[in-house]
């Protein structure tokens, strides 16, 4: 196999929606690896035993959430046009990917998971709780000083708070939906993403103390330094 | 009806995996129902990751939705939290292509691989919302068929089918689905005995409903009857004469799943004629691809799924009269891509080691091999035919090539085991360990992997009982003492799912209660540890008035009729009989395509005028 060194980064920017949102990160990776394969774009493998194809996603999209705004570099082994590249990575995509752009980066830049700060947040909750009942909770929560909750990582309990990783919220409104008492609202978040510990929109929704039916949160723009 | 998203993104939220139920995966076909007129399901009853690996059902949706008025989608078996929550919010089994709930298909086809998948087809039928018993389905109900080799013994399941298809699928499942729609679109579209009177009449088609069994008081069987003079009186196996062509355009499942590669079938059949395999027997005659029908394959799946990795599938791909040219092929036209080949079923010799060197590109995993049977004359009684000399001279030609790694299979409890036969086979690994350890160094490490043998139908073996759980225990015993040295690791099945398997592999029509009973008592995923209940099945029997000995522990006499007596697989019962009584004499039958046994499979075949001979193995 051809591998040889980067000679040109390119930077991709891709919409997921349904049925792709459930895919796992591990997963994602594969599906682009192949996606690049079948558009016949000449990656560059990284050296060792099993070599694999270089590539560097941003922030990893959790499971379940859409996403507007998802980036990943990657790195060729031969130099390619962007313009060129980009309609044969388009035709190769399955239902749910969406490839929005195609730019040449400097290979020197940074890694862009090293350099995440912030993520930005559409959140849908469908809840019994009215309008006025929903702006209120979320008042209260972003009046208290710390949120403390824990997480499980790698088998161990680790306590965080939740309300500093929260940066700003909107609530934007709600409507009746269709199901008989039940309120579609729609909130903007905006909160800490990257190698520091990252806030999760629905980790905010179970601090509500709110019966919340559902919910859908499609991720909106990558803050980087 | 379809399945609208919004119901679905509720329950997938909270569900494990949700990419097992949404489908859009590339290469997944959707189509438009208004412009089809014939609908199929194939359904896979065990979760996706195994449902997806499974090439025979890729062939089918793939030859179905070749046709413009065909539809062919899949559902697998949702896990134990999916299935809570699809009952929780009334949802029912739906297929991922389109949705489409599976009571709106004409044809729901499962694939019947495994014993212990059956009770997840019950499970799948009830969350569909179809009636479990075919003799209770109204007329609008899909049609609930079964293929795969479970069908050649399908008597435990008959009440649940329909029908059973026999054999290779590519040309029956088209044949039936124009009947189907030809039917539908006749003057008799609502008459459900007749449609299966008429399917009743296609080569290969087993209806189930039309036939009776009448049992002796012991409980052996007394006869198996057609109800009348136009149903067949017995039938023959469908094969296609020539292989078909390779799909090339598979589905890339977006998760990960067991065998996450691409796959060309390069061989079909094996001409081994090991007694102890029911594959050697039930899928003959052999036929090959050519080399350059693989290589044109291979290139092509590659192109149309971006995969970087591809299996070549046979029963023993180092049979292929061409591998080395194969693999060779591929990596001259692939290796560029970084392709890499696997090649499961190698079988023992120097050649085996050579070519698995040629494709391992750089780390040297695992070098597996069967021995099956740790002495030589129990490897002769099962017509290995593999000399001690061919295992330690594979295992040094593998340690010479690199690897540190050796992983053996082999079955305990093959008939005339007795305990010397395990002390031969522990002192076997003692000698491929110490031989590892001269040849390379102390990273060396041996794992053998200990099946216990059950007695399949089709096979030789099909008279005989299955070994007694003390016995087991005893020489599973015996054999840790005897290989306490050094890194040898030896593992062995769950004697609670084999005796399940061994009973419903040779059961009869009665057994269907107690696979029903079990369902209904929670019984699911048998093939899961984890999942395993055996009290339940012990209870569903109890409550049916039947034992498990008399399917497992009892030796058939030779002129019992069997209950998948009538359904031939072309290789006859004399035989079958002729290769026992070889075993039980410790004689060889060697590799067929050498010498013909008579096994009867051109007999059977040439009266059908299927027989192409310059394809088929035989001699």
């Amino acid at each position: 196999m051809t591998r040889g060194e980067a000679v040109q980064r390119l930077r991709v920017g891709y919409r997921i929606s349904n049925p792709l949102q459930y895919v796992s990160v591990l997963d994602m990776g594969r599906l682009w690896e192949r996606l690049l394969r079948r558009a016949q774009v000449p990656m560059a493998y990284t050296q060792g035993y099993h070599p694999h194809p270089r590539l560097q996603f941003a922030a990893p999209l959790p499971v379940g959430y859409l996403s507007s705004a998802e980036w990943l570099d990657v790195y060729l082994r031969e130099a390619v046009d962007p313009d060129e590249i980009l309609p044969r990575m388009r035709a190769q995509c399955p239902r749910g990917l969406e490839i929005k752009s195609a730019q040449t980066v400097s290979l020197n830049a940074p890694v862009l998971q090293a350099q995440m700060r912030e993520a930005e947040y559409t959140v849908q909750v469908w809840s019994e709780a009215e309008p006025t009942e929903m702006q209120g909770a979320l008042e209260a929560l972003m009046e208290q000083e710390q949120i403390l909750r824990t997480r499980v990582r790698k088998g161990r309990q680790q306590e965080y708070d939740l309300r500093s990783r929260i940066h700003a919220l909107a609530y934007i409104g709600g409507q009746p939906d269709s199901d008989d008492g039940v309120w579609e609202h729609e909130l903007h978040l905006r909160m800490r993403s990257g190698s520091q510990g990252s806030g999760r929109p629905e980790e905010l929704l179970q601090e509500l103390e709110l019966p919340i039916d559902h919910y859908r949160i499609c991720r909106t723009r990558l803050i980087w330094e | 009806m379809q399945i609208a998203n919004n119901r679905l993104e509720r329950i997938l939220t909270a569900v494990q995996k949700p990419g097992r139920y949404v489908g859009g995966e590339w290469n997944s076909i959707t189509k438009n129902w208004d412009q089809v007129q014939v609908s199929l399901a194939l359904a896979y009853p065990d979760v996706y990751e195994i449902g997806m690996s499974n090439l025979g059902l890729a062939i089918l949706y793939d030859l179905v939705n070749q046709r413009d008025e065909m539809v062919a989608e899949r559902v697998y078996a949702p896990w134990h939290d999916m299935e809570a929550a699809m009952r929780k919010a009334a949802l029912p089994l739906y297929s991922l292509e389109t949705r489409h709930a599976l009571t709106d298909f004409d044809v729901i086809g499962f694939t019947l691989q495994h014993e212990l998948t059956y009770t997840n087809v019950l499970n799948m039928l009830d969350l569909a919302g179809v009636s479990l018993l075919a003799e209770e389905r109204t007329d609008e109900m899909p049609l609930v068929i079964a293929g795969g080799s479970g069908t050649y013994n399908p008597e435990p399941m008959a009440a649940f089918f329909d029908l059973f298809v026999l054999g290779e699928g590519e040309e029956v499942i088209i044949e039936l689905l124009e009947a189907i729609l030809a039917w539908k679109q006749g003057p008799h579209a609502n008459d459900r005995p007749g449609l299966l009177r008429r399917l009743a009449q296609i080569p290969g088609v087993y209806v189930p409903s039309l036939y009776q069994v009448a049992y002796h008081p012991d409980g052996t069987i007394q006869e198996i009857r057609p109800i009348d003079a136009e149903v067949p009186e017995r039938l023959l196996k469908r094969i296609a004469p020539t292989l078909p062509p390779a799909p090339t355009r598979p589905i890339v499942p977006t998760m990960g799943i067991i065998h996450d590669r691409a796959a060309v079938e390069i061989q079909r059949g094996c001409s081994r004629g090991c007694r102890f395999c029911q594959a050697g027997m039930i899928y003959r005659p052999i036929r090959e691809r050519s080399a350059e029908g693989v290589l044109d394959a291979v290139d092509e799946i590659i192109a149309n799924t971006g995969y970087d990795e591809v299996g070549l599938v046979s029963l023993s791909s180092s049979d292929h009269s061409h591998i080395q040219e194969i693999v060779q092929g591929i990596l001259e036209r692939q290796g560029e891509n970084g392709v890499a080949v696997s090649l499961p079923s190698l079988r023992i010799d120097s050649f085996s080691v050579e070519l698995a060197e040629s494709i391992q590109q750089q780390r040297k995993t695992g070098f597996t091999f069967a021995p099956e049977a740790g002495s030589q004359r129990l490897r002769d009684v099962i017509n290995k035919g593999v000399t001690e000399d061919d295992l330690l001279h594979t295992a040094e030609a593998a340690f010479r090539s690199g690897w540190d790694r050796i992983k053996l299979y082999f079955m305990l409890g093959l008939p005339t085991e007795t305990d010397e036969d395990i002390y031969e086979m522990a002192r076997l690994i003692r000698e491929i360990y110490s031989l590892g350890r001269r040849l390379r160094n102390r990273r060396v490490q041996v794992s053998v992997s200990v099946a216990t043998f059950v007695p399949k139908p089709d096979t030789p073996f099909q008279w005989l009982p299955l070994i007694d759980p003390a016995v087991v225990e005893e020489r599973q015993r015996i054999l840790v003492n005897e290989t306490r040295i050094g890194k040898v690791r030896v593992s062995w099945s769950d004697w609670d799912s084999t005796w399940i398997e061994a009973m419903l592999s040779r059961g009869d029509r009665r057994l269907g209660a107690v696979v029903k009973r079990a369902w209904e008592l929670g019984a699911r995923f048998e093939a899961w540890s984890e999942c395993y209940e055996p009290s339940l099945w012990r209870r569903a029997l109890d409550e049916s008035n039947l034992d498990e000995s008399f399917y497992i522990s009892r030796q058939r006499e030779r002129d019992e009729i069997l209950p998948w007596d009538r359904l031939g697989v072309g290789v006859t019962k004399q035989f079958l009989w002729r290769e026992y009584e070889h075993a039980i004499r410790g004689e060889l039958s060697p590799d067929c395509r050498e010498d013909c046994h008579g096994c009867g499979i051109l007999a059977a075949f040439d009266d059908a005028g299927a027989v192409v001979r310059d394809v088929w193995g035989c001699p």
